[in-house]
């Protein structure tokens, strides 16, 4: 355990230390920003209207800014987890650091929780920019607060799934590049499968539709808080860690 | 403290190092000489832990690499070729951090650190960042790195490839200091370097063991032989170099002529005797009651580079004569 907090400590120095995370966390707050700016001021628009009109509807904040911000959340992260997972062990393999690791008394999975750990706390960060925008309709207006809680443990879910796999692709190389572009293509593809089986049916369909990584998370961001989605993703996440033990396991006897 | 047996690591297609045995006692120095390619670095990496031996077995410390790899590592430094450094960090915190990650207790870290920082002089950029450092501080923070644990065994694969002369003679005064402590095993392909700091030579090629003695062993056993640089000159005209040759082959103890230069009517040969042989008296005579003037004759000692090259060379086209015996001390 120790040694899995030095290593998460060491990520975390090296993300911060480096551009990189700084340049994440503002990419990440311009783009909230700007959905959170537009979805606001079409909120007002509307409600301004149906005041107008003499409507009685309901607006809600929570179904009308928030759901669909997050959602989008969901997606931008997809763009994200490349670039963070990518120098996780490549890096470490082209500058020769790995050996240093690997010739420490650390066992394997310690420097894979370690590393797993740093990135999803960089995560965090950069999640955490939309918590300002979100900290506005909180002090502006009474949303609920329950299904944000529960969207946000979505995205840190659905973000562990895709930095696990990130971590275990960045195993698999030397060059960063290549470990971003691939992680990239996995996580659209995990994305597109729902859209695949959009409007299917049956054993197949549901089971492709199942991997999804998307689907899972439209419940959490109802506010749902369903075993089963949370399930899934835990049981990706322990998945993708164990295959990139394997792998680097392999790296040892493949060299 | 290190004993290998039969040691053979397989990768998909190459065969890097092929039944290597050997044991290194407590407190040696020994040299690992062989040129590039021919398994120095995968021996080594077998002994760390880093790569797991297709066959045969490894023991460090009393423990083995594939048993008890968590306890080897405990007891082994390691300086790989390229120094295992993070750019981003700065050297103090970057030996905290291997400090922590060798399992040294928390109240000792400081401590040692400051230890190893005065150790391997590198006092003066112990807040630089590493990316900003130079090859040779990078090279000494990279050693510093290994010793921070005060490890029993110190792996040191080609600790002054790439330092300039004042740096390698520094690096090699620093791995002497640390040879009572610990016992070092350094890589090398250059040959100098063995004869300076080792007191034991394993010589490798094609991932075979080809020799293995003390370096003073190694060196008189071919200086057992003698070697002669030959100058000879006709009186008037030019002398028949194949003459010549010839008449220097029948000299008894002779075991090699070869020329070596033929101009203004002067031939240089270089002879080697067989093994115990005196031969530069009866070769002079020869010269000169063949009615020859012997202008030069000069004993040729044999360097470690010339034993490493007959070595080597030897074993690539199996001449039988020279294969060495692999003697164990």
């Amino acid at each position: 355990m120790k040694n899995v907090l030095l290593i998460c400590q060491k990520e975390l120095k090296g993300y911060f230390a480096s551009p990189i995370a700084y340049l994440l966390m503002a990419f990440f707050g311009l783009i909230f920003g700007f959905g959170f700016y537009t979805a606001t001021r079409d909120y007002y628009r509307f409600s301004f209207q149906a005041q107008m009109m003499g409507q009685q509807q309901t607006m809600n904040i929570n179904e009308q800014i928030i759901r669909p911000l997050l959602q989008f959340a969901a997606t931008i992260a997809l763009f994200l987890v490349p670039m963070i997972t990518m120098r996780l062990f490549a890096e470490e393999k082209r500058s020769g650091t790995i050996e240093l690791l690997l010739t420490s008394p650390v066992k394997d999975i310690e420097i894979i929780l370690g590393k797993w750990f740093g990135a999803m706390l960089l995560y965090m960060c950069v999640l955490g920019m939309s918590v300002i925008n979100l900290g506005l309709l909180f002090a502006w207006g009474k949303p609920d607060l329950k299904p944000v809680l529960v969207a946000y443990l979505g995205l840190l879910l659905q973000g562990g799934v895709l930095l696990a796999v990130g971590e275990f692709i960045s195993t698999t190389t030397k060059n960063q590049i290549i470990a971003g572009g691939v992680t990239f293509f996995v996580c659209l593809m995990l994305w597109l499968l729902s859209w695949f089986t959009a409007f299917d049916s049956g054993a197949s369909a549901s089971v492709v539709n199942y991997l999804s990584i998307v689907t899972h998370f439209e419940n959490f961001n109802r506010g749902v808080l369903d075993l089963k989605d949370a399930i899934f993703y835990l049981s990706m996440i322990f998945f993708s860690l164990f295959i990139t033990a394997r792998a680097m396991e392999s790296l040892r006897w493949r060299a | 403290m290190i004993k290998v047996e039969g040691l053979t690591k397989r990768y998909a297609r190459t065969l890097a190092v092929d039944n290597i045995s050997f044991e290194v006692e407590k407190g040696q120095i020994v040299g690992f000489l062989g040129p590039n390619g021919a398994g120095k670095t995968t021996t080594m990496r077998v002994l760390t832990c880093f790569l797991p031996p297709t066959s045969g077995t490894a023991n460090v410390a009393g423990y083995d690499v594939l048993e008890n790899p968590l306890e080897v590592k405990k007891r082994i430094g390691y300086l790989p070729e390229t120094p295992p450094l993070y750019p981003e960090m700065e050297v103090l915190e970057y030996l905290h951090f291997v400090g922590k990650l060798k399992g040294i207790a928390k109240s000792d870290i400081s401590r040692r650190v400051d230890e190893v920082i005065e150790r391997c002089a590198v006092t003066e950029v112990r807040t630089k960042l590493i990316g900003k450092l130079s090859k040779g501080y990078r090279q000494r923070v990279g050693l510093a790195q290994a010793i921070i644990h005060n490890p029993d065994v110190l792996v040191l694969d080609e600790p002054t490839a790439g330092l300039d002369p004042k740096q390698i003679i520094e690096t090699r005064e620093l791995i002497k200091a640390l040879a009572g402590d610990h016992t070092i095993i350094l890589s090398t392909h250059i040959l100098s370097e063995v004869e300076h700091s080792c007191e034991r030579v394993i010589i490798i090629s094609q991932g075979r063991l080809v020799a293995i003695d003390s370096v003073a062993n190694l060196t008189n056993r071919l200086r057992g032989a003698e070697a002669v640089s030959l100058e000879v000159e006709a009186a008037a005209g030019h002398p028949d170099p194949t003459e010549v040759q010839h008449r220097l082959e029948q000299v008894s103890g002779v075991s090699r002529v070869v020329m070596k230069d033929s101009k203004d009517g002067r031939l240089t040969f270089a002879i080697e005797s067989l093994q115990g042989r005196h031969i530069r008296a009866d070769l002079a005579r020869t010269v000169v009651n063949s009615g020859w003037n012997l202008s030069e004759m000069r004993a040729v000692g044999l360097s470690l580079e010339d034993i490493f090259l007959q070595l080597t060379t030897a074993e690539q086209t199996n001449q039988p004569e020279a294969q060495p015996e692999g003697g164990k001390q």
